[in-house]
C-alpha cells in the first residue's frame, strides 16, 4: 500500500515536472487582430518546428482598447506572458511600474540598429524592455488603372502632386484624394506624419523640436499645414463625415485615385481591391534636394514580470531576433517592415516599393512620439485636432501652428 | 410583551445591501476620495505596495475648473451635455406624449403594432445604432442625398455629423430616435391609469379631445412627466456609448460632441498615445456626480413639490 | 357629423403614427436588407431590397467562419441570466423587508438604496476595478455579474416595493395566523403574486445588461470572455472595410433582442400598465 502511494506521488509530481519543464504555454497579448491568421498559420508553426514543446497562443484586444485593458490586466495579474509593446512612453510606463522585465541579457539584440532599440529603452539607454519587431511607413497609394486611363504620371514634388490632383478633379469621374476628417488620427498620421518629414528635414527637425531649437510656429510647419489645407479641395463632398473605413472603401471600390496611406494597409488592400495599385513616396517641397521617409518603430514584444514561463518566453524572444522570423513576418504581414539588420527577401510588390524608397531617402520616426509625447495635453492628440481643423477650414495654418506650439510650451521646458 | 429579535428582516435585507454597498456605494465614495490625490503618470515614483498616490486636497478640482487646459474641456463637456439634455426634454418628451396620447385613444386600431415597433429601437444596442447611423449619414453612402433628392431638396444635404455646428444636434436626434419609446411607454401607462369617471365628467362638460388632453389628462400625468425629465437628466449626464460609437473618443469635430461621459473615459483610461490619468479621471467623475446630485435635488425640492398639488 | 369628425381624427392619428413607425423602422430595414447583398451593391444601391443579381450570403459565411459565436452567446446568456436571478431574488427580498416591516431606519435605508437609481455605477469605475482586482475578479464573468447586480438592484427594489405595498393585508395576516413563518410567507405566498412586476423588473434589468459595452470593455476585454455585443464590436473593428461582414454581424447581434422582445413585450405592457408607474 505504501509503495502504491509513493509510486502515485512520484508519477503525479513527474506530471507537474513535465508540465513546467517541457510543456510551457506562452500567451502573447497583442492589438494586431488583423494579423491573427499570420501568427496562427505561419509564425507560430515555424517556431514550433524548432521548439515543438512550447505552445504559443496569440491573443488579441482591439487597438483602441489595448492600452487601457493591458494596464488593468497587468495590475490584476491576469496578463499573458508576452506583451506586445506600443513604442515609447506607454511601454516605458509598464517598465517603470515593474510590470515588464529588462531584456538586456537577451541574446540576439545585436541584430537591431540603435534607432530600433531607442523606442523601447529607458531615457538613459540603460535598460531595454521590449524586443523590436517592425516599423510602418507612409506614402501614397494610387489606382494604376485610373492613372493609366487619365494618362497621369507619378508626382514627385508638391506642385506636381497638386497638378495631378487637378487633372483628376477636372476629369470628374473619380474622387482625387480618398481621405476624410471624421477620424482625426487618420488625417494626422497619413497627412502630417506622411509628408511632414520633408518639411522638417527628418531626424534633424525631429530632434530640434526635442531640444527646443525649432518651434512649431516656424515657417516650415506653417507651410506643412498650408499644404495639407489644400488637400480639402480634392476630397469627396462631405469629407467631414468621412471616416477612416469610408476612405478605405472609397479607394478599394475603385472610386478614388489616390489614397494617403500607411504601409499596414497593403495587406488588407491586396485582399479587397480588384484593380492594380501601387504606391509613391511622400511629395517633397519644390526645390528640395533630399527626401525623408517616416519609418516609425511601431511594434515590439516584452516579457511580463509576473510570467511563470520566463525560460520559454526568453527562448521565444530570442527566436524573434532571428533572420528566420524576420523573413516570415515580412512576407506574412506585408507592410510591417522587420527592424532587424538581416537582409530579407520581400515578395509583395507594393511592400517592395515602400522598402525601395529607403535607398534614396533618409528615414525618421514620428516627431510627436519621443520625449515630447509624454505631457498634458498630449502632443499627438493636439496634432490630430489641429490637422483636421485646418483641413476643415475652421482653423488657419497659422492658428494651428500656434496652438500646437502653445500646447507643448505648456509643460515642456525647452519650449517655454 | 418582549418580542424575539427580528432576524428575518436582516436575512431579507442583507444580500441586497451587501452587494449594493460593496460594488456601488463604496466605489462611488472611493472615487470621491481618489479625486483628492495625485499620481505620477509615468509611474517612476511608484512601487506597488506603498505611497502610490499623494494627497493634494482640492487641487485637482482647482485644475479641472480653472486651469485652462482642463477647464476648457470640462466647461465644454458640461455645456454640450446641458444642450444635449435640453434637446432631449424639448423634443423627446412632446413626441412621446403625442404618441402616447394617440395610442391611449380607445377607438384606435393596430395599437399593439405601433407600440411594439416604436419601442423596438430602445431595445437595440448602441453599437448597432451607432454604426447604422454613421453609414446613413455618411457622405459616401448617399442616403440623405437620395431621400432629399426625391423631394427636390438635394442642396440641403450637409455632412451633419462632421460639422462643428450640427454634430451635437445630429447625435442628440439619433439618441432621441432611439429612446422615444421609453417616455411613450411611461406616459401611455399613466394615461391608462386615469380613472374613467374623470374623463366621463369632462365629456359631459362638452370638451373635445384636445381640450380634454390639455386641461385634464396632462395635469394628471404631470408627476410622470416630471419623473421622465429627471430620469432623462440622469441618463443624459451618463451618456457615453453613443458618442463613443459614432464619433470615437475624440468626440469630434473639435470636441463639439464631447459629453461628461466621454471626457471621463478619455481622462481615466487614456487613448492611443496618451496615458490614462486615474486621479483626474476620478475628479471628472466626482464633478459629474455633483452635477447629477444638484439636478436631482432641485427636482425633488422645487419641481416635485409644486406639481404634487395637481395629483388626484 | 360626429362620425365624420371621428374619421378625420382617426386618419390624422394613423398617419402620424405610421410616419413615426416608418422613421423607427427605416434603419432596421437598411441593416437587414443590406446584410444579404454583395459588397458593391451595398455601396451602390443601399435602399433597394436584395435582388437576384445582388443577393449574397458571403457576409454571414465569413462571419461564422471567423467568430466563435458559441462563446459569445454563452457568456452573454450566463451573465444576463445569473444577474437576473440575483436581482429578482435579492431585490424582492429587500423590497419586501422595506415595505412590510416597521423598523428603525426603514426610511433611511430605503433612501440609501434608492440613491443608486440616480448615481450611475459607471462613475465609480476606478474603484470598482480596484475592488475587483483585489478579489481576483478582473477578466471573469463573475466580476461582470456582481457589478450588474449591484447596478440593477436599486431600480428593482424601488419598483417592487411599490407593488409589495399593494398586497392585500388580510391575506398576509391569514397566512400568519395559520402558523406560516416569515420566510414561507414571502417565498410561497408573496412572490408568486408578483409575477407581472417581476417581469417588468426583468426587462429593465436584462436589456441594459445584455447591451452594455462599458463593463465588458473595462472588466473582461480579453478573448474568451467577451459578451455578444463587445465581441461584435471587436469583430467589426477588424473588418471595417468589409461591409458584408459588418452588416451580417450587426444583423446577427440584433436577432436575440428581437426574439427576446417578442417573448416579453406582452408581459411588459401588462405590468407597466397595471400601475407600476403612477
Amino acid at each position: 500500500m505504501r509503495k502504491f502511494i509513493s509510486i502515485t506521488l512520484i508519477s503525479i509530481s513527474s506530471i507537474f515536472l513535465f508540465n513546467t519543464a517541457y510543456a510551457g504555454k506562452l500567451v502573447i497579448e497583442s492589438w494586431r487582430n488583423d494579423d491573427a491568421d499570420a501568427w496562427n498559420n505561419a509564425i507560430i508553426p515555424a517556431f514550433n518546428a524548432k521548439y515543438p514543446d512550447i505552445e504559443v497562443i496569440f491573443q488579441t484586444t482591439i487597438p483602441v482598447q489595448y492600452a487601457g485593458s493591458m494596464n488593468a490586466k497587468l495590475e490584476g495579474g491576469t496578463a499573458g506572458d508576452l506583451i506586445t509593446c506600443i513604442p515609447f512612453d506607454q511601454s516605458l510606463k509598464l517598465f517603470n511600474r515593474g510590470w515588464l522585465d529588462s531584456l538586456n541579457s537577451l541574446g540576439g539584440l545585436d541584430n537591431y540598429p540603435q534607432v530600433a532599440k531607442d523606442a523601447w529603452s529607458t531615457d538613459d539607454g540603460s535598460d531595454l524592455f521590449c524586443v523590436p519587431m517592425a516599423s510602418v511607413s507612409h506614402g501614397f497609394m494610387y489606382n494604376k488603372e485610373i492613372f493609366a486611363e487619365l494618362g497621369l504620371s507619378i508626382p514627385k514634388t508638391e506642385s506636381e502632386f497638386f497638378a495631378t490632383l487637378d487633372k483628376i478633379k477636372d476629369d470628374g469621374n473619380y474622387t482625387p484624394l480618398a481621405i476624410g476628417t471624421a477620424d482625426t488620427w487618420a488625417t494626422a498620421i497619413m497627412g502630417w506624419q506622411n509628408v511632414g518629414p520633408n518639411y522638417w528635414a527628418g531626424e534633424k527637425g525631429r530632434k530640434a523640436i526635442i531640444t527646443g531649437d525649432e518651434k512649431f510656429t516656424d515657417q516650415h510647419y506653417v507651410d506643412l499645414l498650408t499644404s495639407l489645407q489644400r488637400w480639402s479641395n480634392y476630397m469627396a463632398d462631405g469629407y467631414q463625415t468621412q471616416t477612416y473605413p469610408d476612405s478605405q472603401n472609397l479607394f478599394t471600390l475603385g472610386m478614388a485615385a489616390i489614397y494617403p496611406t500607411g504601409s499596414w494597409e497593403i495587406f488588407t488592400f491586396s485582399q479587397n481591391a480588384d484593380f492594380e495599385f501601387s504606391a509613391f513616396p511622400p511629395y517633397t517641397q519644390d526645390g528640395q534636394a533630399d527626401c525623408y521617409i517616416d519609418d516609425h518603430t511601431d511594434i515590439g514584444i516584452g516579457l511580463n514580470s509576473a510570467s511563470t514561463n520566463k525560460e520559454e518566453a526568453k527562448i521565444f524572444l530570442e527566436w524573434l531576433t532571428s533572420a528566420e522570423f524576420a523573413e516570415i513576418f515580412a512576407n506574412e504581414v506585408p507592410g510591417f517592415f522587420p527592424l532587424h539588420t538581416h537582409s530579407i527577401n520581400v515578395n509583395d510588390p507594393v511592400a517592395k516599393e515602400f522598402i525601395s524608397w529607403k535607398d534614396t531617402c533618409d528615414t525618421t520616426i514620428r516627431n510627436s512620439s519621443h520625449i515630447v509625447g509624454r505631457g498634458e495635453p498630449n502632443l499627438d492628440g493636439v496634432i490630430y485636432e489641429v490637422v483636421s481643423s485646418v483641413i476643415n477650414g475652421t482653423m488657419t495654418p497659422e492658428e494651428g501652428a500656434a496652438k500646437t506650439e502653445a500646447s507643448l510650451a505648456n509643460w515642456y521646458e525647452p519650449h517655454q | 410583551m418582549k418580542k424575539k429579535f427580528p432576524y428575518h428582516i436582516i436575512v431579507f435585507l442583507f444580500p441586497a445591501c451587501f452587494i449594493y454597498t460593496i460594488f456601488m456605494i463604496f466605489p462611488l465614495f472611493d472615487t470621491l476620495r481618489i479625486s483628492f490625490y495625485t499620481q505620477d503618470l509615468m509611474g517612476s515614483n511608484l512601487d506597488n505596495t506603498t505611497g502610490v498616490r499623494t494627497f493634494t486636497g482640492i487641487n485637482n478640482y482647482r485644475i479641472l475648473f480653472f486651469d485652462e487646459l482642463w477647464s476648457y474641456h470640462f466647461w465644454n463637456a458640461l455645456k454640450n451635455n446641458t444642450y444635449f439634455f435640453i434637446l432631449h426634454v424639448s423634443i423627446q418628451t412632446p413626441i412621446g406624449l403625442l404618441i402616447a396620447a394617440f395610442l391611449s385613444s380607445k377607438e384606435l386600431k393596430f395599437k399593439g403594432t405601433y407600440r411594439t415597433l416604436i419601442f423596438l429601437p430602445a431595445m437595440m444596442s448602441i453599437v448597432i445604432v451607432g454604426y447604422i447611423f454613421n453609414l446613413i449619414l455618411s457622405n459616401l453612402w448617399g442616403i440623405p442625398q437620395t431621400l432629399l433628392g426625391a423631394v427636390g431638396l438635394e442642396n440641403l444635404y450637409q455632412p451633419w455629423l462632421g460639422l462643428k455646428e450640427t454634430a451635437l444636434i445630429t447625435i442628440s436626434l439619433i439618441s432621441i430616435w432611439q429612446f422615444v419609446g421609453i417616455p411613450m411607454m411611461l406616459f401611455y401607462a399613466a394615461l391608462l391609469n386615469i380613472p374613467d369617471e374623470v374623463l366621463e365628467a369632462s365629456k359631459i362638460d362638452g370638451s373635445n379631445g384636445i381640450t380634454t388632453f390639455w386641461y385634464i389628462k396632462l395635469p394628471l400625468i404631470m408627476p410622470t412627466v416630471g419623473l421622465m425629465v429627471i430620469l432623462t437628466y440622469v441618463g443624459n449626464f451618463n451618456a457615453f456609448d453613443l458618442i463613443f460609437a459614432i464619433r470615437g473618443l475624440y468626440a469630434g469635430p473639435e470636441f463639439s460632441t464631447d459629453l461628461m461621459g466621454t471626457f471621463f473615459y478619455r481622462t481615466f483610461f487614456g487613448f492611443q498615445h496618451q496615458l490614462g490619468n486615474p486621479t483626474m479621471g476620478a475628479t471628472v467623475a466626482s464633478a459629474t456626480f455633483g452635477i447629477i446630485l444638484i439636478g436631482v435635488l432641485l427636482y425633488l425640492f422645487a419641481f416635485q413639490k409644486r406639481i404634487t398639488r395637481y395629483q388626484y | 357629423m360626429r362620425s365624420y369628425q371621428e374619421k378625420i381624427n382617426q386618419l390624422i392619428m394613423h398617419s402620424v403614427l405610421l410616419l413615426y413607425t416608418l422613421i423607427c423602422m427605416f434603419p432596421v430595414y437598411l441593416l437587414l436588407s443590406n446584410s444579404f447583398k454583395k459588397r458593391k451593391a451595398i455601396f451602390k444601391e443601399p435602399l433597394s431590397l436584395p435582388s437576384e443579381e445582388t443577393f449574397s450570403l458571403t457576409g454571414f459565411t465569413k462571419m461564422f467562419s471567423r467568430v466563435d459565436f458559441g462563446i459569445f452567446f454563452y457568456n452573454s446568456i450566463t451573465v444576463t441570466l445569473i444577474t437576473l436571478f440575483l436581482v429578482l431574488l435579492f431585490g424582492a427580498m429587500a423590497a419586501w423587508a422595506l415595505s412590510e416591516y416597521k423598523f428603525k431606519g426603514n426610511t433611511m435605508l430605503g433612501l440609501y438604496l434608492a440613491f443608486g437609481i440616480m448615481m450611475p455605477i459607471k462613475l465609480g469605475t476606478v474603484s470598482v476595478l480596484q475592488v475587483l482586482n483585489s478579489m481576483g475578479l478582473v477578466n471573469t464573468l463573475t466580476g461582470l455579474i456582481v457589478v450588474y447586480t449591484a447596478q440593477s438592484l436599486p431600480l428593482a427594489i424601488w419598483i417592487l416595493s411599490e407593488f409589495m405595498k399593494q398586497v392585500n393585508n388580510e391575506l398576509k395576516e391569514a397566512a400568519r395566523c395559520d402558523g406560516v413563518n416569515e420566510y414561507q410567507l414571502f417565498f410561497y405566498i408573496i412572490l408568486p403574486l408578483l409575477r407581472p412586476p417581476l417581469a417588468t423588473v426583468a426587462v429593465f434589468t436584462m436589456v441594459p445588461v445584455w447591451n452594455d459595452i462599458w463593463w465588458p470593455l473595462v472588466l473582461a476585454p480579453s478573448s474568451g470572455k467577451q459578451t455578444v455585443i463587445l465581441g461584435m464590436q471587436q469583430y467589426i473593428g477588424q473588418y471595417v472595410t468589409n461591409w458584408n461582414a459588418v452588416f451580417a454581424s450587426l444583423s446577427t447581434a440584433l436577432i436575440p433582442i428581437l426574439i427576446f422582445y417578442i417573448i416579453f413585450s406582452k408581459q411588459l405592457i401588462r405590468s407597466i400598465t397595471s400601475g407600476a408607474v403612477k
